[in-house]
């Protein structure tokens, strides 16, 4: 029987290649300095999802919040394989936290119509907070599954899941609909395949069409746009409004560099260090 | 946002997560932490126990400087579930509004925190490195707020550290890593008070059944290690990784590894010190052809003492050591196993 699977996907700045450069004089990250990328764990998400539709037919849809540019992200789920795509933008949603972002993003997994799955990644490489999943489930009054690696049953109102945790590895069985959030364990991700690369490169949203002065794709070739308006959120649950908590304070990590005691790398150098330890208890 | 009870006299709590009969050492730590911020705000801390068999663990928490443990046990509470553990823990927290909530950031209070914050609409902050109590001024409408938790973590992989406040959706809550705090000291004759609650819960409250279940192979056991010897991506082979293990034997010490000698495939996950793997404070650690990302320093800058082995006079890691040796590892450490042959 086939699934609607709904994957929230965020496009991140890739913490990996933070420099100094990318650091403002305020401690802040400099995120125009950083490239933007799928986030890695929404990757695994994506995959899931469509490994379940190739097994059992349905849909995907995928869905991001963020600026106009995370519409780059939804192309690359359209190479990959999702069916539907659509981006939440509104500036009335910047500084939500995890609680706002949960709230917002329940809107619109609600707007996109019935579900039986929804994936999210573990966490988010920026904030690294693994909230919004659980937070997510909770909204829409659907039990979670956190560290998913894979499937390994899916049949008529019902789901078998491996997931790992602290513990060990888990075998759990859990009633439609239902939240899982993966992790990088789970199956590789698929590449954009190039037939699909080479349809949906001119898909867009109808604010990128307009930028370009070009006219507003059609047919399968749109990225839905909403708004806070169109999902029916609260705007008292969204954005600043809705965020209990606040950023009081960013402090870039520097070296302590308190200064260090160079040993020479030869016998007597290294005996000296051994006896020093040894001598404060350190060792022995 | 719902603006929550704020409760100023609300007591301080851990979430014990009790496992197999005992309690996670991460618990413990809090318990650490949990007392120097109820101490600061004069108000009692408590723990918040939940399981099918747990009351008898209450002792141990007063000893260790609990005044109050809240005992919710039940049959169906027997292992963690998602579900009815968030119920039972929600019920608890409206009933008695605590002004604090701290969890561990284990796969359990990871799982469990954000859904309790979703249900109360109550701020939450995740993987905590350091909690402290502090005022705060709103930047915006200049409202003076005394005596928050400032919840202190890194975010942006590790490049920046981030003081998150909850003004008004309180409780104020947070998840911590498991090992930056130190484990509290039990001491005899301290007692305190348990406060026994029956959760209503029937059977439809468990959502999901265990089909199958395989404990982790014998962890290693990084965080009770005294000593750590851990290699890097200079170590360069599997074969040669065995350096560092005859290293880490003659100290009688444990082996950990950078995250790129993991991905190389040099060493289990298992292994992995940093941001992503485990936080140790052990009394030595030792560095070994490691080059200190920042990752990597986030779980370990608070060893006791460091030494660093790295032919780069200007790696990172030297950054945050004690002693440091630039050389080759491959001379470097035969001569520190031999040096601590002759004089152990
Ligand atoms: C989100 C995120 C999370 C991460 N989490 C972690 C984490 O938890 N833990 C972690 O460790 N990393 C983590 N990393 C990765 C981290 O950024 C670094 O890539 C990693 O720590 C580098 O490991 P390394 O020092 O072993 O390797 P390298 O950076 O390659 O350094 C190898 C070092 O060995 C030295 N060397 C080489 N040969 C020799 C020799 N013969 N003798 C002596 N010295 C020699 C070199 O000079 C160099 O300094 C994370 C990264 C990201 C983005
Ligand atoms: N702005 C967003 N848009 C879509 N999905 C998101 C967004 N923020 C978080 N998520 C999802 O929630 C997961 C956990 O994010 P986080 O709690 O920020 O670590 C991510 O892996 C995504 O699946």
């Amino acid at each position: 029987m086939p699934y609607n699977i709904v994957v929230l996907a965020k496009q991140v700045p890739d913490t990996k290649k933070i420099t100094g450069k990318a650091m403002k004089d305020d401690g802040t990250v400099n995120r125009a300095a950083l490239p933007a990328i799928f986030n890695p764990e929404d990757l695994y998400a994506l995959e899931l999802a469509l490994s379940i539709k190739d097994a059992h037919g349905g849909s995907v849809t995928c869905l991001t919040m963020g600026p106009p540019p995370a519409a780059e992200l939804l192309r690359d789920a359209l190479y990959r394989g999702a069916d539907r795509v659509a981006l939440v933008t509104d500036r009335r949603a910047a500084a939500s936290d995890t609680l706002a972002t949960s709230y917002i993003l329940s809107c619109a997994v609600r707007h996109a119509g019935p579900f039986d799955v929804v994936v999210c990644g573990r966490q988010a490489i920026d904030g690294d907070t693994a909230q919004v999943g659980p937070q997510l489930a909770e909204k829409l009054g659907i039990p979670q599954v956190t560290y998913v690696e894979a499937v390994k049953d899916l049949r008529e109102g019902s789901i078998t899941v491996r997931r790992s945790t602290d513990h060990g590895v888990e075998v759990l069985k859990g009633p439609l609909p239902i939240l899982l959030t993966v992790t990088d364990k789970a199956h590789e991700p698929r590449y954009p395949a190039m037939k699909r690369v080479m349809k949906y490169k001119k898909a867009a949203t109808a604010g990128e069409a307009r930028s370009a002065g070009k006219q507003a794709p059609a047919g399968d070739l749109v990225i839905e746009e909403w708004n806070l308006d169109t999902i029916g959120a609260d705007l008292q649950r969204c954005g600043m409004a809705g965020s209990p908590t606040k950023v009081k304070r960013i402090q870039a990590i520097v070296l302590a560099g308190s200064g260090h005691k160079e040993i020479r790398p030869d016998p007597e150098g290294i005996e000296g260090l051994v006896h020093e330890l040894i001598e404060d208890h350190t060792i022995g | 946002m719902d603006k929550n009870v704020v409760n100023r006299k609300g007591e301080v709590w851990v979430f014990i997560e009790a496992v197999g009969g005992r309690i996670a050492d991460v618990s413990l730590e809090l318990v650490t932490r949990g007392r120097e911020l109820a101490d600061r705000l004069r108000v009692p801390l408590a723990g918040m126990l939940l399981g099918s068999d747990v009351e008898g663990l209450a002792e141990g928490l007063f000893s260790i400087g609990v005044d109050r443990a809240y005992v919710a046990q039940h049959e169906l509470l027997a292992r963690y579930e998602t579900h009815p553990y968030t119920k039972v823990a929600v019920d608890l927290i409206r009933r008695h509004n605590p002004q604090i909530v701290i969890y561990g950031a284990s796969s359990i209070g990871r799982d469990l925190a954000p859904r309790i914050a979703s249900t109360l609409k109550a701020g939450l902050t995740a993987d905590c490195t350091d909690l402290q109590i502090g005022s705060h001024t709103d930047p915006v409408t200049k409202e003076h707020y005394k005596h928050l938790l400032f919840q202190i973590r890194p975010a942006f992989g590790g490049n920046i550290i981030a003081t998150i406040v909850n003004p008004e959706g309180w409780p104020q809550m947070a998840t911590v890593r498991e090992g930056v705090m130190a484990m509290p000291e039990a001491r005899d004759g301290r007692a305190g008070e348990v406060v026994r609650f029956t959760p209503e819960l029937a059977p439809a409250d468990v959502i999901l059944s265990l089909v199958d279940e395989i404990p982790a192979e014998s962890k290693v056991n990084l965080k009770a290690a005294r000593v750590i010897v851990a290699g890097g991506a200079g170590v360069g082979s599997k074969d040669n990784f065995k350096l560092i293990y005859d290293l880490a034997g003659v100290l009688g010490g444990e082996v950990g590894a950078s995250r790129a000698a993991v991905d190389k495939g040099l060493i289990d996950k298992a292994h992995q010190v940093g941001q992503t793997g485990t936080t140790v404070r052990p009394a030595l650690y030792i560095a070994i052809g490691i080059s200190g990302q920042v990752q990597h320093r986030a779980g370990m800058a608070e060893a006791a003492k460091i030494v660093a082995v790295n032919k780069d006079p200007d790696a990172a890691i030297f950054g945050v050591a004690h002693y440091g040796i630039v050389g080759d590892l491959n001379d470097v450490v035969p001569m520190m196993i031999s040096a601590i042959r002759k004089r152990v």
